[in-house]
Order: C-alpha cells, then structure tokens, then sequence
C-alpha cells in the first residue's frame, strides 16, 4: 500500500471537531484504527465468535486458528523464535508486571540491582519501585545527557555484576529518543543479568527484531500500533517464561487439576489465565498485516520526514521550547512560552486539532526537565504535512490569543 | 479562529486572576492549617493555607502549578472565603461545583462577582477538574 493513499483508510479522520476538519497528532497516547482492523473484529464476532482451546464445535476451532493464527503473526513480526515466546495481555503495562512480579519477586534479593533509567514511562517504574521495595534491592538509574539521550558508557557504569535486571524503553514516549538498546542488552547480559524492553512506543513505528536484540523481555501494546485496546504482548525468551511461574491462575491456563494442586499447560497459556483476548488478537493480528503491507522501513522514513518537517516549522516561533534530542521518533514535546499546555490544548481542541498535554505518565522526567506539564504532539502513518501546517498555525493563534488576554 | 468560543472560557477576568493571582504566597507561621493536593491526571498543583479565627476565615494564602482556570479559580476562591465562616465557605464550594455541572445558581451567593466568569468551563468538560481543584482543597482544609 502506497503511504499517500493510507489516510483514506481511516475512517475517524474524515470528521469535523469544533467545526473544523480532525488534526489527530496524539498516536502515542492511542493511535487511530483503519477499515481492516476493524472489520477483522465486526467480521469475528459476526461469524467466527466462540471459546478458544476448548469444545470440539466448529466455531471453536475457528476462533482458535485465528486467535492461535494472530500469535504467529506476531511471532513472524517482531522475529520471535517461536509462538511459545508470544504471551498475549492486555498490554505492556500488564506484560511488565508480569515479568516483575514473575521474575522479578523470585530472582532479585537484599543487595541486588534493578536499573531503569529516567526516562521511563510509569508503567516501567512502579513495577520495579515494588520489586525494589518488597526484595531490599536497589533501584539504580542510567543517567540522561542534556538532550535526553543516554550514553552506553554510562549505562556500563551502571550496570554492575550486582544488577539481575536491567529494564529500559526503547523509545521515550515524552523525548522520542531512540536508545541503543542492542548495546544495553549486550552490557546487561555481560553482567549476567536480564534485560526487559518497553517497545509500546517502538512496535508501532519501526521494525523490531527481538533477536537482533537479544533483549529477554520485550513488552508492546496493540492500540498503539493501529489494532484495539486491551491487548498486548509479553515477548519472553523460552528458557526464561519456561522456569516462570503463572501470576494468574484459573481456567485456560491449567493441566490437570486436583483438589490440592495443579499443573500448567505449556507455554505459552500458561501465562493465559482465563478466557483470552480473542477478538483483541484478531483485530492486532489484522493492524500487523495492515502495517506489513506498507512495510515497516516506509512507516519509519514517512514519520523521520515528518518529524524533521514539524520541528523545523515548530523553530519559526521562537517562544516554543522543544524537548528531546534531534535524532528523534515521530514526537515533538514543547512547550510555549506563558501558556500552560491545557490551556495551549484546549485552543488547539476549538481548531479540531488534538495533541496531548500534561505530565505524560512520566513525572521523574518531568522534574528532570524541570516543568510540570508539556504539550506533545504524535504523529503516525496517517498524518502529512499538511496536519503539521495546521498544527503550527494553531500554536501562532495560541501565542496571539494569549498575548492579547 | 473561532474566538468566540474560546472567548466563553478564557474571559479577560480570568485571565487578570491568572496573571495577578490574589492572595499568593505563603503564611510563615506553623499555625496555618495547610494542604497540598494535585490533579493526578494533569499534574496541576496547589498549596494551600488557612488562618482561622473561631470558625471565620481570617486569611488565606495559595501557591501552585497549573493552568490559567486553575490558578485563577484559586485566587477567586481565596478572595470568596476570605472573612466567611466555614460553613459558608463549604456552601460556597457547593454551589461552585453545582455551576461546573452546568446547573443555574445564584451567583449573588458567592458575594465575588468575578466567580461569574468561570461559568464557561462547564461547556469544557475536559477542564472542569481543573476550576474545581482549588475549591476540593479549601473543603479538604476546612473539613480537618
């Protein structure tokens, strides 16, 4: 598919918000969903709809190839050795809690290291502030470089042979820096220790080999990457998930079950418990054909383009601070001079066009910057410079309106 | 730009609370009754002390991080309860979050005509949070 004719495909775009036709520049908060997602989902539960790895009818060994079907895509997307390695979820909030509390809890004592850095997410520093707090282990932090980069020499500082895990995002969803996780792997590894990847921001916009990597852990979100809420994905290396234990248990997820104890079923439901997310794998299973027809290196040099277009016509106005490094994802994080970012969101929202404003789930960054809010805007497949035009000529209307008041 | 929108929630007083906000800054006594509480989904922030005589508000002071409706609605809640006693400043807090649902109020009952203005953030559910905050910490403070 020709990245020009993409947009089309996205139904909810081609509305007008206050009047004025949608800007949508917040797909790293969610991104939008096309046709084929979502008619993969209307189509399952139209005809397809029924329990999973269970029954003998018809309709159940549909919904199981489909279901089974999306973990092979996922599998073959992020180049997995096996679907034994593919733990559906709800999402990476949830995969990381499974790896801190599974692995975590059990393999991390009194005096051992988990390294993060200050750049993460929430979702990847509550886990392990918990696991920190509950082994009497220390929670170190990679130091962050002026322009919101992490250098690998630094993170060879960190990571001593003390540290048993090493849990870093692969992009900042606040800087859109791109960090050499490769390299970190390769270091956290030297220490004999595992390493977990927060993709949720990388999956959706880049291509992600898991092996190439060599990362443990690698944890994403469908909803980010065109397919529904409430489903994601936990990437474990088999030798690992194998020695884990379960942190839900019930259906789904057992072998044999007697009055005293139980057995698991094999990777990956063991992990599973409870009737999966069925129609939330089809419709990610459907958003991974969708984004493999256009090609993942088309969806990364689509976004490069654009970033680098947004940042150079977000330098005309020289109140705008921009955060974050020049090398840098489809994401600028700014703020303008005097105007709060709710206050700068919300004349953007009576121009149609929504950003994101706030401390964007990452606070320790937000102090580390100094600020207590930033205005975000996000960019995907479906946005061309023509949303970048109307973006900046809202925040010169911003800047006017602020300054005549 | 469709200002005229905009003009309903941005309204000159509020932005004259927002840049000169009343009754900013800190009591230094350890006397005061204070509060900090914040807008978890936004980050906004606010400070809050009370010097109380009896049951009257005898001072206030604010300080805080937010927006232009939040800070400016602190400061004209800091000046309504000023002098009030605390069942009319919790009453007053009623009535504010009565106007933010949208409902007709008496606006006389403030006693703070510029309060009047911040009526246009009911059309703006988004920011609603953000003109209550200051008012959920005054009845936080009082209550204790």
């Amino acid at each position: 598919m020709d990245i020009q004719s993409v947009r089309a495909e996205f139904p909810i775009l081609n509305q007008d918000v206050n009047g004025h036709p949608l800007v949508y520049l917040d797909s790293s908060a969610t991104s939008q969903k096309p046709v084929a997602v979502i008619e993969a989902i209307d189509e399952y539960y139209r005809l397809h709809n029924s329990n999973v790895h269970r029954g003998v009818h018809t309709l159940g060994s549909r919904a199981t190839d489909l279901y089974e079907g999306a973990r092979e895509k996922v599998r073959n997307f992020i180049n997995a050795n096996s679907t034994k390695e593919i733990i559906f979820n709800r999402g990476t909030t949830t995969a990381i809690n499974i790896v801190a509390q599974s692995y975590g809890l059990t393999h991390v004592k009194k005096g051992d290291e988990i390294v993060i850095t200050q750049m993460e997410h929430h979702s990847n520093i509550i886990p392990w502030q918990q696991v920190a707090k509950r082994t009497g282990a220390t929670l170190k932090f990679i130091p962050l470089q002026p322009d919101g980069t992490i250098k690998v020499e630094d993170a060879r500082e960190t990571i001593t042979n003390k540290t048993k895990i090493v849990a870093i995002t692969h992009v900042s969803n606040v800087l859109g820096t791109i960090n050499p996780v490769k390299e970190i792997t390769k270091i956290a590894h030297e220490n004999e220790a595992v390493i977990l990847i927060d993709g949720a921001q990388a999956v959706p916009h880049m291509q992600v080999d898991v092996r190439d990597i060599n990362c443990d852990f690698y944890a994403f979100s469908g909803h980010k990457m065109l397919g529904p809420t409430g489903i994601g994905v936990l990437y474990g290396k088999e030798a690992l998930l194998e020695e884990m234990e379960p942190v839900e248990f019930g259906g789904e997820m057992i072998d044999f079950v007697e009055l005293y104890d139980s057995t698991w079923k094999e990777l990956p439901a063991k992990f599973e418990g409870g009737t999966p997310i069925i129609a939330g794998a089809v419709g990610l299973g459907a958003a991974i054909d969708f984004l493999s027809d256009i090609g993942m290196d088309k969806v990364l040099e689509h976004e490069k383009k654009l970033v680098k277009y947004t940042l150079e016509q977000m330098r005309t106005i020289d109140e705008i601070t921009i955060f974050g490094p020049e090398q840098r994802a489809g994401l600028v994080t700014f703020n303008l001079d005097g105007v709060h970012s709710h206050d700068l969101s919300t004349v953007l929202d009576t121009e149609g066009i929504a950003i994101r404003a706030g401390h964007h789930c990452a606070q320790p960054l937000m102090k580390w910057l100094d600020v207590t809010s930033t205005a975000r805007a996000s960019m995907y497949i479906y946005n061309n410079e023509d949303d970048i035009d109307r973006f900046v000529a809202g925040l010169k209307k911003t800047k006017e309106y602020f300054g005549d008041v | 730009m469709s200002n005229v929108n905009l003009d309903t929630l941005y309204r000159q007083v509020i932005m004259d609370h927002y840049k000169h906000p009343r009754n900013k800054g800190k009591f230094e006594d350890d006397e005061s009754l204070t509060i900090e509480m914040n807008n978890p989904t936004c980050g906004d922030r606010i400070f809050l002390q009370f010097q109380l005589a009896g049951d009257i508000v005898e001072d206030v002071k604010f300080t805080g991080d937010g927006c232009s409706i939040s800070l400016a609605s602190a400061s004209m809640m800091t000046q309504a309860v000023k002098g009030k006693t605390i069942s009319e400043a919790l009453a007053m807090s009623e009535l504010f979050s009565d106007m933010m649902l949208g409902k007709d109020v008496d606006m006389d009952k403030f006693g703070l005509e510029d309060i009047e203005a911040l009526q246009g953030v009911s059309n703006f559910p988004a920011r609603i949070k953000c003109a209550t905050l200051a008012w959920k910490a005054m009845e936080r403070v009082v209550e204790e």
